[in-house]
C-alpha cells in the first residue's frame, strides 16, 4: 500500500507532512522511536525543499509518497518546481564548533543520513527528487 | 508549540508543549534571546510535553549554548520523552548538553 500527499511550499505545512507519515505508519506497528525517526527524516528533507530550494514560495508544491514492502519503507519527495536542488555531498558537522560559533542550522541532512539507510537526490523530468529508505524490523 | 516561562529566584524553567520544528522554533529562540535570561543561574527546560524536535529546534538550543556558558548559566533538560532523547543521542548532543530524567535532578544539577 502506498500513500501520497501534496503540499505547497510553506513551513506551516510541515505539521501536515509529519501527521501524514505518522498516520501511514500506524499499520506497521513500529516503536514510537522508529516512527519518530522516519517522521523526522521526512520533515528535514521537506523543510529543506520548502525553505532552501523554493524560498517558501507558496505557488510551488511538493509531493511526498510513502510505500512499505516487507521490512522496508521507501519515501519519495518530489519538488514539482523546475529548479534542480541537489545538496552538496554531506559532511558530518563538528557540533562543538557549531556551539562555539552559535550556529543555528546545518544539522538537518546529518540527521537524515543517520536516521535512514539510504538517501539519494537526483533529477527526474526536470524536477528534484529525494529518495529515502529504511529497513524496518 | 507553546513555551511557558516560569521564573523563581535564580532559576528559570521553560515548559515546552508541542512540536518544535522549522515553523515553531522561532518561539523558543525569542524566549532564549531575551537579555535577562542571563541573570539566572540556571535555565531548566521541561520536556515532558515536548513531543517532537527537528534540527531547527536543536539548532536554537545550540545557538544559545555558548552564550549561556559564557555567562555561567546552566542549561539543563529534564523529563525528556525517549523518542526526543533519541534525536539528541543520534547527533551526539547528549554529550554536549545536560539532560537528566527528573525535575529534582535538574534542580540539583
Amino acid at each position: 500500500m502506498s500513500a501520497t500527499l501534496r503540499i505547497t511550499c510553506s513551513r506551516s505545512n510541515l505539521q501536515k507532512v509529519r501527521d501524514f507519515v505518522r498516520e501511514y505508519l500506524v499499520e506497521e506497528h513500529l516503536s514510537a522511536v522508529t516512527v519518530n525517526q522516519v517522521v523526522l527524516a521526512v520533515d528535514e528533507v521537506v523543510a529543506n525543499f520548502i525553505i532552501h530550494a523554493n524560498g517558501e514560495d507558496e505557488s510551488q508544491f511538493l509531493d511526498v509518497a510513502l510505500g512499505v514492502t516487507p521490512h522496508r519503507l521507501d519515501v519519495e519527495i518530489v519538488d514539482q518546481g523546475d529548479t534542480i536542488f541537489l545538496p552538496p555531498s554531506h559532511q558530518a558537522p563538528d557540533l562543538r564548533e557549531y556551539v562555539r560559533q552559535g550556529r543555528k542550522g546545518g544539522m538537518g541532512m546529518t540527521l537524515v543520513h543517520r536516521l535512514m539507510d539510504d538517501v539519494s537526490f537526483f533529477a527526474r523530468d526536470n524536477h528534484t527528487v529525494c529518495h529515502l529508505s529504511k529497513r524496518l524490523p | 508549540m507553546k513555551v511557558t516561562a516560569q521564573p523563581s529566584a535564580d532559576t528559570l524553567t521553560l515548559h515546552l508543549d508541542g512540536e518544535l520544528d522549522a515553523s515553531s522554533a522561532i518561539l523558543l529562540d525569542t524566549e532564549l534571546a531575551k537579555p535577562d535570561i542571563l541573570n539566572y543561574k540556571k535555565v531548566l527546560v521541561d520536556c515532558a510535553k515536548l513531543s517532537y524536535i527537528s534540527s531547527a529546534g536543536l539548532g536554537v538550543f545550540i545557538s544559545h549554548l555558548q552564550r549561556f556558558q559564557d555567562a555561567e548559566v546552566k542549561l539543563v533538560f529534564f523529563n525528556m520523552q525517549e523518542k526526543v532523547f533519541n534525536v539528541f543521542e543520534i547527533l551526539g548532543l547528549d554529550a554536549l548538553m545536560t539532560i537528566v530524567p527528573t525535575e529534582a535532578e535538574a534542580t540539583a544539577a
